[in-house]
């Protein structure tokens, strides 16, 4: 009987010894898969990847798949909208916004070197997230982009997040700067401006 | 539309969506409640305790005029490492205090290295009166009443925003290394204080506060090497107002622009910006616009950004709502005599 319990004893230890091991980070292709899931799920491409209209209505084109607003794609000024309870305006990529902020732009995510996250590592994606800043220093992330939800993921899930980002194909695209509310933008342009030639 | 009253719906749409944030976790990461409480202070008064040593850097941060106040406090016996010479090792325990002050003392900031190594971030907002400073919320304070302030309101930053320049240099330090305490300062630099009872290298080494500093830093005081005066007042100025995002360690390093000096070796700042282009495109302007065009100010990102308070374009993008004209003047008039393209 003694001998019985020291065997469940040992059998527990061993248990427990592999159930640690087993905890360790993915690997990384199941850290690219986690992320794929949590993109798929958390509605990345509702913004980032732009809608194209087919004979189904909108859909997602994936041949721009999370490349963000398509550079070629100018938008004219954003309507002005009466006063009331409506106060922003769509695109219809779903990838351009107006609203009291201005008009943002929804960013290109793939990791092209230039225009995309290429040049990003980890921190810089974490860094973004958790502040609601560029780079996580730099100005604030406008809306609609839900950082009051996505600050709360955790390291793991924001790591595979940006592993799969960087696993998917790089779509060069310069995505444009977020414009200031046109009377804001009258009263900075005495302030600098760096004029086109 | 004015301005403020831009900057204010643009907070009230981000805050409409980031309330949720608001609601954390209560992260005082155990700070004193008061800051009489922290070490700075005389028990019972607001006399600075005389082993707090005041020091003032060299190229001031400019934070919209306030009159600012510095001081630093290291454990008895303990000094700092200057084994790196461009980031010194703080002994656990060492605490920083930056008041800042617009006509009185409105806030003051607050830095902790504990014991495990970790640093923490707080600020202190001052009564009317001046008689308490009691720790603000982790969230900061939007907009306390400070009449001789730009806009007649002052801004109390968060920890995360606190966290957003401090962490982003190679030491949370910022304002207090080799070339801010260099007793060869830079005559030009806007904002400095007078060099009265200037805590500089030699006084460091001298009282047994620094160690293993270089004897070449000793023997010659760093200062930035410059084409001209106005060139070194104007990278001093982007060192200590840029510098501590924008340089080659720290998370930035991915826009390959660096603005930060190095004592130990030569910093890439000019080569990193002069004609170089720039990742931002400021609206309006042309798709190949250029950090800094030599002679061009107005075609030049930097100065673009710098005299700009649009939230969505300015630099620094926090801590500041309006443009340090002085320092304008000063990089305007550099990059307007800038030689072609000259690099160090």
């Amino acid at each position: 009987m003694q001998s019985l319990k020291m065997l469940v004893r040992i059998a527990l230890v061993v248990a427990a010894s592999f159930a640690r091991a087993a905890d360790p980070a993915p690997a990384a292709g199941d850290e690219v898969a986690r992320g794929k899931y949590l993109v798929t799920t958390s509605g990345c491409h509702d913004c980032h990847t732009p809608l194209k209209m087919t004979p189904q209505g909108p859909a997602p084109d994936m041949d721009r798949m999370l490349s963000g607003h398509p550079a070629q794609l100018e938008m004219p000024p954003a309507p002005q909208l009466p006063a009331g309870p409506w106060i922003v305006a769509v695109a219809g990529t779903n990838t351009a916004w107006s609203g009291p902020w201005g008009v943002s732009f929804t960013a290109n995510l793939t990791p092209d070197q230039e225009t995309g996250l290429g040049k990003w590592n980890v921190r810089a994606f974490t860094d973004t997230i958790r502040t609601g800043r560029h780079l996580g220093r730099g100005r604030e992330i406008l809306p609609p982009m839900p950082i009051p939800a996505y600050r709360n993921f955790n390291d793991q899930d924001l790591a595979a997040i940006f592993a799969y980002l960087q696993s998917i194909p790089a779509i060069r695209n310069k995505v444009p700067a977020p414009r200031a509310p046109a009377a804001a933008t009258a009263a900075t342009a005495t302030a600098g401006t760096v004029a086109g030639s | 539309m004015s301005q403020g009253g831009f900057n204010w719906l643009l907070k009230l749409a981000l805050a409409g969506v980031c309330l949720p944030a608001l609601v954390r976790a209560d992260d005082s990461q155990g700070l004193p409640r008061r800051l009489a409480d922290t070490g700075l202070y005389v028990a019972g008064g607001t006399t600075v305790r005389p082993d707090v040593l005041p020091f003032s850097p060299q190229y001031p941060l400019w934070s919209d005029g306030a009159a600012k106040r510095r001081w630093i406090w290291l454990p008895p016996g303990s000094s700092i490492d200057a084994s790196q010479p461009d980031a010194w090792d703080f002994p656990r325990g060492t605490k920083l205090w930056k008041e800042f002050a617009h006509g009185r003392a409105l806030e003051t900031r607050y830095l902790e290295r504990g014991a495990d190594g970790s640093w923490r971030f707080g600020s202190y907002a001052w009564n009317a009166d001046g008689g308490e400073a009691l720790l603000a919320p982790a969230t900061g304070i939007r907009a306390l009443p400070a009449p001789n302030a730009p806009g007649a309101h002052y801004t109390i930053p968060s920890v995360d925003d606190c966290r957003a320049c401090h962490e982003g240099a190679p030491v949370p330090v910022l304002g207090f290394g080799a070339l801010q305490l260099s007793a060869d300062r830079d005559p030009l630099a806007p904002h400095a204080d007078e060099a009265r009872d200037t805590l500089d290298l030699r006084v460091l080494v001298a009282r047994g506060l620094l160690r293993n500093l270089s004897p070449q830093l000793l023997a010659n005081p760093p200062r930035i090497a410059a084409a001209s005066p106005a060139e070194r007042a104007a990278l001093g100025y982007l060192h200590g107002n840029c510098g501590n995002c924008h340089n080659d360690e720290g998370p930035l390093a991915v826009l390959d622009m660096t603005l930060a000096q190095r004592v130990a070796r030569p910093s890439p700042v000019l080569s990193s910006i002069v004609g170089v282009q720039s990742q931002f495109v400021p609206p309006g302007a042309p798709a190949d616009a250029v950090r800094l065009a030599p002679g061009h100010l107005a075609s030049s990102v930097i100065a673009a950004r710098m005299s700009s308070r649009d939230p969505l374009q300015q630099m620094p993008p926090l801590g500041t709502s309006a443009v340090d004209t002085e320092a304008m003047a000063l990089v305007s008039r550099w990059i307007e005599s800038f030689p072609n393209h000259s690099s160090n």
